[in-house]
């Protein structure tokens, strides 16, 4: 797996904005960046993969192609739910690869100044910190942006 | 853009496939003894055109083979040498070492020089040339002019061949004016008459003398000479011009002109004849000299068998991309000369096209299914519309399936050579016959059974054919007979290797697989069991493969190999009289006959060829072995039975397969298995989608496809299924590995 | 005005490079696989200039060339013979049998090119 920019901390000289879409997961709010958000789409029966991870949802049919649907929650580290119609899937485009990405809902497209980004605070104990890329304040609300590299590797890993 | 020299590149290798192709036909044509003066000729071109290519893009080294290979070539060709049996085995071993030269060089590789050596210096004995040193000599050459345009300061000697060298250095830097070379002021150039037969125009030639600036120019006419003869141009220059660069302008006329050079610089009043005549006297050559007529056949004679319609068909493809690319046909007239209409197709677009057919298939069954579920009636105008569209796209997917399609010719024909080498090796006298060469089938189970047939292939020459003196004790013909023949059998491809040997040694099998504990010793075996036997993994082992087949794979990988192509293999044998291996492929890789089956409310698809009968159990039948694992009675054997649910984790074992549905899978060899399933739902063409390129690999599981309702359903692995179980214990122990 | 230009070669490769080195050169290129092809394809056009090869199927190079010196509307139209050969014997052989002149394979584009305004004017 290549290091990727999405994997570094946000440069604080950049004075770029970052576009982020936000999303809820159980009551939790999370986003990512726009740039690799292909679609958003209504929730599908999955097709269950054998052997797979207990995150890995299974695969649904995309205009013809195979895809693999992770759900969030799970990968998070929360407790399983069963997934009803409001739920959707964010298509996203990771490291050459192509994923669904099961959320509870989509919130909002937020735009901020990149050195509003803050990088997660390290701490041991807290597993889902691993799959941060940085977090934020936004209207007092702490939005988490995902770092989507993390959340893929296992995938490769564990199927190969 | 792409670099059309790489095209041209990425073109010309796929032309020496052609060429090898031809070329190998033919050396089997002469082998078998049934060649004329034609064939010859067309080996010869082969490797000519082979080595023409390779000279544009300075692939030394298949130049310089070809050099070689084509020179004995033409001493056949001409008659100096004979068509001995053993020189055209030794062109077979040339025609191997240049496929190799040619791939190798395709690939950026090289071939190592002990492999080519001996072969040249078995050439070379060969050679009727005194002088090996001419042929070295000649190679020079071919050396790529195209890339070399520097001066090569070549000595303008005057002798014929150095014009070549003198005009490779052209455009000539201003700079290497060096004081050596001739020069001259004055040019005077006479006509013979003959040079105005041969198509070429004094204007023209004056014309490009004009390039190199002259200040003057003057004609005279002598009434008095021969017509044609009677004018003679005189073409001044200011600053001495070099007589090289003259000579290269009227290079093509040399010998039919008269051509002298002065060093004055003052005008002069005219040069005789006899004095000009001193630098290029026109050459002796008889008006009534006609070309050596071709070898009478060559003309018109129909095209050996060699040049058969499929091979012409392949031959086309170049047509589209090479006819007028640039300049405009005129009056349309060019198209109707190409040869075949056929265009050449980027493999990517095709394989798009039949992705997107894939799809129409799939969209068409979800639309058959919703109008079925519709209240609409059986009878409506809608229904049989859609049968109508059922069969166009059934026949649309067809034609574009057959786009991808290919002869196997050019895989039989590496077979050949391994043949040859497996012989060589073993010292056993082997006659490869092939038929049905331009069967087609799609492009890339042509090339994924190129490992596999190979295997076979030195199977039947090493283990298949007996020894030479045991055919003779056995009255057969010392030469052993290996036979591979393609043909369409309903639908598929049936490819098939035999051999007239001495037939697979059952007891000796038998007891092989006994002694490595495949199969109890008091295993009752039918003779069809026991051939089985030998694709059964670990049962080829060092002890029973010679070097030459082993190679550390047996049976098994080739059958491994053939089903992962959607293929099935079987044997039969005859005690004294032969063993043919039997291969079934379908004509496409892209959709599948399968059998869609449901478990625990999954809908998944196992390939019909992995079928072998579907079972309904009952008690009786199924017996628990241990706490995990049951089998069921088949026809008085044991089968292992696998509960789908629970091999792909999706739920516990049940407590009673009475009453179950099983698929039994794998043929008759050590890895049947009885699989159960909730229900079989359809069996029906599916296309295949990769998964593990999104994915990764999912163990038991080959592709994925999509069902009429757009739900994907997964395509079983069944021989990963199947050797991979470990009854139940298997599934609960992977599902939570992160 | 442009060249036309015929040009005749078996390989696949040469009627490539032959294309590649004259169609942005105001050209314009008629090809044919062999000797009888090229004769097909002179019953349409009538080009200013016949490149052709010597080793070909069914019709080689110098039937060729002879056929079209019996053709009176291309008696006189200028022939290039492309060949691997360089010996003078092998280029005399072709003017023999009335070639115009000759180009060495492999060639140079702006050889070629130079030999075709020569010769086709």
């Amino acid at each position: 797996m290549t290091a990727d920019t999405t994997n570094a901390a946000p440069d604080p000289s950049a004075p770029h904005e970052i576009e982020l879409l936000s999303f809820r997961v159980e009551d939790h709010e999370y986003s990512v960046d726009i740039m690799s958000v292909r679609e958003i789409r209504g929730w599908t029966r999955t097709t269950s993969l054998p052997h797979s991870p207990s995150y890995v949802r299974g695969v649904i049919n995309l205009r013809g192609t195979v895809l693999p649907v992770i759900d969030l929650a799970m990968r998070l580290g929360m407790d399983p739910t069963e997934p009803d119609d409001r739920n959707v899937i964010i298509v996203i485009d990771v490291d050459g690869r192509t994923l669904g990405l099961r959320v509870d809902a989509v919130s909002d497209i937020l735009t901020l100044p990149t050195e509003k980004l803050r990088s997660p605070p390290e701490i041991a104990a807290d597993e889902n910190q691993t799959f941060l890329r940085a977090l934020t304040i936004i209207d007092e609300r702490m939005v988490r942006v995902l770092d989507l590299s993390s959340i893929m590797p296992d995938i490769g890993e564990v199927a190969a | 853009m792409s670099d059309p020299m790489n095209d041209i590149r990425a073109s010309f290798f796929i032309e020496c496939e052609e060429l090898l192709e031809g070329l190998f036909d033919a050396l089997q044509t002469m082998s078998d003894g049934s060649a004329d003066d034609e064939t010859i000729n067309v080996a010869f071109r082969a490797v000519h055109s082979i080595k023409g290519g390779a000279g544009a893009f300075a692939l030394d080294q298949v130049v310089s083979f070809a050099h070689h290979f084509e020179t004995a070539m033409d001493d056949v060709r001409s008659g100096k040498l004979a068509p001995s049996d053993d020189l055209v085995q030794l062109f077979f071993r040339c025609g191997d070492i240049l496929s190799d030269l040619v791939r190798a060089a395709r690939d950026e590789t090289t071939v190592d020089a002990a492999l080519v050596d001996p072969v040249l210096e078995e050439l070379g004995k060969y050679s009727t040339s005194p002088d090996s040193g001419e042929a070295e000599e000649e190679i020079s050459d071919f050396q790529p002019l195209t890339l070399d345009l520097g001066d090569l300061g070549a000595p303008a000697d005057g002798a014929d061949d150095d014009f070549d060298a003198l005009l490779a250095s052209l455009p000539p830097l201003p700079s290497d004016d060096e004081p050596q070379e001739p020069v001259a002021r004055t040019v005077v150039f006479r006509p013979e008459p003959e040079l105005y037969k041969s198509g070429n125009e004094p204007l023209f030639l004056l014309r490009s003398l004009g390039e190199l600036r002259p200040s003057a120019v003057r004609l005279d006419f002598d009434p008095d000479s021969a017509p044609g003869a009677r004018m003679t141009w005189t073409v001044e220059f200011d600053d001495p011009v070099k007589c090289e660069m003259v000579e290269e302008v009227f290079e093509f006329v040399q010998g039919l002109c008269t051509l002298s050079f002065g060093s004055d610089a003052s005008p002069r009043e005219s040069v005789p004849a006899e004095e000009a005549a001193g630098t290029f006297a026109p050459a002796d050559l008889p008006m009534d000299k006609i070309p050596e007529p071709a070898s009478p056949t060559s003309d018109v004679a129909p095209p050996l068998a060699t040049i058969d319609p499929a091979a012409t068909d392949e031959d086309g493809p170049a047509e589209a991309t090479t006819a007028m690319p640039g300049g405009a046909p005129k009056g349309g007239a060019a198209p109707k000369n190409m040869a075949s209409p056929t265009v050449r197709v980027d493999l990517s677009r095709v394989d798009r096209l039949v992705n997107l057919v894939g799809e129409l298939v799939i969209n068409q069954a979800m639309l058959s299914q919703s109008v079925a579920q519709s209240s609409l009636g059986s009878n409506t105008a809608i229904t049989s519309g859609l049968e109508e569209f059922l069969q166009l796209t059934r026949d649309i997917q067809e034609s574009v399936m057959m786009i991808r399609a290919q002869p196997v010719k050019s895989l039989f024909q590496r077979m050949s050579r391994i043949v040859r080498e497996a012989s060589a090796a073993v010292g056993k006298k082997v006659v490869l016959t092939t038929d049905g060469e331009n069967t087609e089938i799609d492009k890339t189970v042509i090339e994924r059974l190129a490992d596999p047939l190979t295997h076979m292939i030195r199977n039947a020459v090493d283990h298949g054919l007996e020894k030479t003196e045991d055919r003779q004790a056995a009255g057969k013909p010392a030469e052993g007979q290996v036979r591979l023949s393609a043909s369409h059998k309903s639908g598929r491809v049936v490819i098939e290797v035999s051999d007239d040997g001495g037939g697979i040694n059952r007891p000796k099998v038998r007891q092989i697989a006994i002694d490595k504990g495949l199969i109890p010793e008091d295993a009752a075996l039918t003779d069809g069991e026991i051939d089985q036997l030998l694709f059964m993994p670990g049962f080829s082992t060092a002890t029973t493969v010679s070097n030459l087949s082993g190679r550390g794979v047996g049976m098994d990988v080739v059958k491994n190999a053939i089903t992962a192509l959607g293929g099935r293999i079987s044997i039969t044998s005859h005690a004294g009289k032969g063993t043919t291996f039997s291969i079934s492929l379908p004509l496409t890789l892209a959709v599948l006959d399968g059998m869609v089956v449901s478990v625990a409310g999954e809908a998944l698809v196992m390939p019909l060829n992995a079928i072998v009968e579907t079972l309904t159990l009952d008690g009786e039948s199924v017996r628990r072995l241990g706490p995990n694992s049951n089998v069921v009675l088949v026809r008085e054997s044991f089968v292992p039975l696998l509960d789908l649910g629970v091999e792909l984790g999706y739920r516990a074992p049940k407590e009673n397969y009475a009453g179950a549905i099983a698929l039994l899978s794998g043929q008759e060899d050590g890895h049947r298995a009885a699989l159960v399933v909730d229900s079989i739902e359809d069996q029906r063409q599916v296309v295949i989608k990769g998964i593990q390129d999104s994915y990764g690999r999912v163990p038991g599981v080959a592709a994925a496809t999509i069902l009429g309702d757009g739900q994907i359903a997964l395509i079983l692995d069944p021989s990963d299924l199947i050797q991979n179980s470990s009854g139940q214990s298997r599934a609960p122990a992977n599902i939570e590995a992160v | 005005m442009s060249i036309s230009v015929l040009a005749v070669d078996d390989s696949r490769t040469m009627r490539d490079m032959i294309t590649l080195a004259l169609k942005d050169e105001g050209f314009e290129i008629h090809l044919a696989e062999d000797g009888q092809h090229g004769l097909e394809v002179l019953e349409d056009i009538a080009p200013d200039v016949i490149i052709t090869d010597i080793n070909m199927p069914r019709l080689d190079g110098f039937g060729f060339i002879d056929a079209i010196r019996d053709r009176s509307q291309t008696k006189h139209t200028p022939i290039l013979v492309l060949t691997t050969e360089s010996s003078a014997e092998l280029k005399a052989r072709a003017r023999d049998s009335g070639a115009t002149g000759w180009i060495v394979k492999p060639f140079a584009q702006d050889k070629l090119i130079r030999a075709l305004r020569m010769v086709a004017g």
